[in-house]
């Protein structure tokens, strides 16, 4: 509906929110303008805002000397293999508490949301100690099933919810067209729930790109993403700003990216469809 | 072939009884609709003889062949939705065909019924549309085509109409009508609608509470209804239920007079429909009365009007509600 | 409903995720609370004890009975109950800050404002920020007591830099994470305000009700369930930082439970310490996960 708003108002509420968005967003500003300084205009005092002499060598550097595309490369083999991995134990999962649901299937939920409650502390040292007798640490295939348990039960509620709008009738008319389980959730739950699933892929890649505790103490090298590229960046060479301001915008580029595209979905699956 | 024999088939969800247990033979080539108030299980009958439910309890058996276990897709019937439940990413063309391609029949066979079924519906231009881009009364064509492209046993229908607005229904209930002497194939129509179940049927089974109140031909539930429930559910107006629900009579069947008969009343209300007048009517201790009188009456609210029962069409019940004959 | 071929279908499909889970939560756990009852340490593999040789998964030599020592130890550790400090700590600001400050934000942006997407998008933009990246960004580029922007800033108004991690390492975890959290409390409460009848709010426009009682009686009874849902969702998270505290190096003031579990284990190799202080921290969790489903149970449930 359109109201009438007073002009004055408007525009006051409009600088007011311009302003505190400044505020928020400008750590992540800083990092980009940095990423394209000089190491000296880096840390000048008073900061150069945008007259300094703008240069992309940082990036070259980067990649030139701690690799980013190999940390890059395993983000994105992290972040879609364990996405994918969970989706496909998932989704027969969440198809089944949405059309076949028991009684117990509400109470299945609230327990797999409950197994996200545990601290990943508790789980730490056995975990180290398994992956370390088993030769997984520092694995690709170490960390995506330690990543597709970790989010396991946001993608199946994500799902869930998805899946709970399709309406049952299409289902059991596809029953009725002879089609059996198998082929109902191939040709016809997927298919519909498509923009659902793709919302799920998206947030859990976000999920998975950022989490850090298991990354950082599980990998080294080999698998490590880029949760710990940054970290590496912690030790003196954290000084030098403006390689580590590149570091860190092509750490979160693809990511913001996503997530600016993922906002709604994000909402919805953070909350456990709780919130649309 | 689509016989289909129910042997005390019982429902229940836990505690919860739906169908006590119901007898029901229906005969090949025959359409049979069940009818009843909403809740009185009609919708779960149709869906146990689809297979969507388990029957708790008896057997049913389609052309000599014991289907109580049998999963939907096994049991050759086709089935038309309220919502039409047509699969929304698929066009008209793929929805029509996705139970032939489940049954992995050859490709040329598939086009040469999909394209049959559709010219029968009307349905060849709009073959690559998906089903958002249809009128309703179009996308209850395409569930109707999907449901006759597999040559079904029998067509079960649960409430197709309820969706489409009055005019619309009223094309439909003929068009359905025109496909059952065309394919001479049994149906089963759910319905809560008793002018639906008066104008298609070849026998009606009235439900009440899960059970099978009446069954029989249109005119047969008119004529002869064996309880209060199904004298009061089948007619419209109603029938007038008078003497503490022990005698009933339709407005239809009172002859109306401005100087005498044998029951006295005042006019309180005149519904004007052009063809007849519906008039209710405050006949005093027999406490109010609908009257249809033919074409326009000239009797206003306030007016006395005298009425008579025609001979025979008085129904007497029992204190059980059952018919007295 | 279904029938009860789909049901048995239904609990074949179901099964893989819910044994994936249950392994997921139960080994760790049994395991760790077997080691938290052991003395086993990785870098001393001679204890002066009898090897516990049955139940040894590796280097059996190493680990010993030890009974509830290492709870002892880790219970009376001077660091535990700065650590528990710290994590009620970070939990409590950070939900402060977000909850507040989200419901500020969200009404601000719910006005009719220019530009509006694009602001929420700068808003919400510090959520997807990498957990290591924003804890290096902070603590170098922002807070550095010399060159960091802030400390410009402070300059700027004649005040004195405050060298953030040697004399308030908390507030500086405490602003890095709040704001990281508090953009996800904006963009869910914004989305919950948006979903706000249009129609209620013109007819409490038409009744005349001051902005103040329309807020207390119409928006935050909205808000309600939505509130809920980013304090319990936050809590699972604030509970678990770690990388912040670990890649500014501030874990020795600013140290939460799960750092200081790390610590205990893979700095100091004490695997038997680590699981103790592993499970306290479950049960930590689970009595605060018990109070907040309390709390929010019902407000869900609906």
């Amino acid at each position: 509906m359109a109201r009438a708003v007073s002009t004055r108002r408007r525009m006051f509420f409009t600088a007011f929110a311009w302003a505190i968005a400044f505020v928020i967003f400008f750590p992540i500003l800083w990092t980009i303008l940095t990423s394209f300084k000089t190491e000296g205009d880096a840390i000048e005092l008073p900061p150069k805002f945008l007259f300094f002499q703008w240069t992309l060598e940082n990036y070259g550097i980067v990649q030139e000397r701690s690799n980013y595309l190999l940390f890059a490369f395993n983000s994105v083999v992290l972040a879609l293999g364990s996405t994918i991995f969970a989706l496909l134990i998932a989704i027969p999962s969440a198809w089944a508490m949405a059309f076949a649901p028991g009684k117990r299937t509400k109470d299945l939920l609230m327990w797999m949301l409950s197994t996200k409650m545990m601290p990943p502390v508790g789980a730490l040292i056995p975990i180290y100690l398994i992956f370390r007798d088993f030769h997984l640490l520092d694995t690709r295939g170490g960390i995506i099933a330690v990543l597709m348990l970790l989010n396991l039960p946001i993608i199946i509620w994500m799902l869930y919810t998805y899946f709970k709008e399709i309406p049952g009738e299409i289902l059991e008319a596809a029953r009725m067209d002879g089609a059996s389980i198998g082929k109902e959730l191939l040709y016809v739950l997927t298919p519909m729930a498509i923009p659902g699933i793709a919302s799920t892929i998206l947030l859990n890649v976000i999920l998975a790109w950022n989490e850090a505790f298991w990354t950082l103490s599980l990998t080294t090298k080999d698998a490590a993403p880029l949760t710990q590229f940054i970290a590496s960046y912690s030790s003196p060479e954290g000084l030098f700003w403006a390689k580590l301001s590149a570091a860190s915008t092509m750490a979160i580029a693809p990511i913001l990216v996503l997530g600016w595209f993922a906002q709604k979905q994000l909402v919805r699956g953070l909350t456990f469809g709780a919130v649309k | 072939m689509g016989t289909i024999v129910l042997n005390n088939v019982s429902k229940s969800f836990g505690d919860v009884v739906i169908i006590p247990g119901a007898d029901l033979e229906i005969r090949d080539g025959e359409f049979i609709v069940f009818v009843g108030p909403s809740g009185c299980g009609k919708s779960t009958l149709l869906r146990l003889i689809a297979g969507l439910e388990d029957l708790s309890g008896g057997r049913i058996v389609i052309d000599g062949v014991d289907a109580s276990d049998q999963p939907p897709s096994k049991r050759g019937l086709s089935m038309v939705f309220q919502s039409y439940a047509l699969y929304p990413h698929m066009s008209v063309r793929n929805n029509i065909a996705f139970g032939l391609k489940m049954a992995g029949l050859p490709k040329p066979e598939i086009a040469a019924k999909v394209a049959r079924a559709a010219a029968t519906l009307n349905l060849t231009d709009y073959l690559d549309r998906k089903p958002r881009q249809l009128s309703g009364g179009q996308r209850q064509r395409v569930a109707i085509g999907r449901a006759i492209v597999r040559q079904p046993k029998a067509f079960l229908f649960d409430e197709p109409l309820s969706n489409l607005d009055a005019a619309l229904r009223v094309n439909m209930r003929i068009e359905i009508m025109q496909l059952h002497q065309s394919l001479g194939a049994t149906m089963i129509y759910v319905t809560h609608d008793q002018v639906e179940a008066m104008t298609m049927a070849d026998r009606i089974v009235v439900l009440n509470k899960g059970n099978i109140e009446q069954l029989g031909s249109p005119l047969e539930l008119y004529n002869r209804p064996d309880s209060l429930f199904v004298a009061g559910f089948i007619g419209s107006p109603k029938m007038n239920i008078l003497e503490n629900n022990t005698i009933g009579i339709r407005p239809e069947h009172l002859a109306l007079s401005e100087k005498s008969g044998e029951w006295e009343g005042t006019v309180m209300l005149a519904e004007h429909l052009g063809s007849d007048t519906y008039l209710h009517v405050d006949a005093g201790r027999r406490g109010m009365l609908t009257v249809r009188a033919s074409g326009e009456f000239p009797v206003g609210p306030g007016g006395k009007i005298w009425m008579t029962p025609e001979k025979g069409r008085i129904h007497r019940f029992d204190a059980q509600g059952r018919a007295i004959r | 409903m279904a029938t009860q071929q789909t049901r048995a279908l239904g609990r074949i499909a179901v099964a893989p995720s819910v044994i994936a889970l249950f392994l997921w939560m139960i080994v760790p756990l049994a395991m760790t609370i077997w080691f938290s009852l052991l003395r086993y340490n990785l870098l001393d593999p001679n204890p002066a004890c009898s090897p516990l040789t049955p139940w040894a998964l590796t280097d059996p030599a190493n680990r010993c009975l030890a009974g509830a020592s290492n709870y002892y130890y880790f219970l009376t550790d001077p660091a535990f109950f700065r650590a528990i400090g710290n994590s009620l700590q970070l939990v409590g600001w950070v939900l402060a800050i977000s909850v507040i400050g989200g419901i500020l934000l969200a009404l601000l942006l719910d006005q009719a404002i220019f530009g509006r997407n694009i602001v929420r998008l700068m808003i919400i933009a510090p959520f997807f920020v990498m957990p290591t990246v924003s804890a290096l960004v902070w603590k170098n580029m922002m807070m550095h007591p010399v060159s960091g922007f802030l400390a410009w800033l402070f300059q700027l108004f004649g005040l004195q830099p405050i060298d953030w991690f040697a004399h308030a390492p908390m507030t500086a975890i405490v602003i890095m994470v709040a704001w990281q959290w508090l953009p996800f409390a904006t963009l869910i409460l914004l989305t919950a305000l948006q979903s706000l009848d249009e129609e209620q709010k013109e007819a409490a426009e038409m009744d005349g009700a001051p902005p103040l009682s329309y807020f207390w009686h119409l928006v935050l009874p909205h808000l309600a369930r939505p509130i809920t849902v980013v304090i319990l969702i936050e809590t699972i998270f604030l509970l678990n930082v770690f990388a912040e505290i670990y890649v500014t190096g501030s874990g020795g003031r600013a140290g939460n439970m799960p750092f200081l579990v790390y610590q205990y284990g893979l700095i100091s190799n004490d695997i038997g310490g680590a699981s103790a202080g592993g499970i306290i921290a479950v049960i930590l969790a689970n009595i605060v996960a018990f109070f907040l489903m309390r709390m929010i149970g019902k407000n869900l449930e609906a």
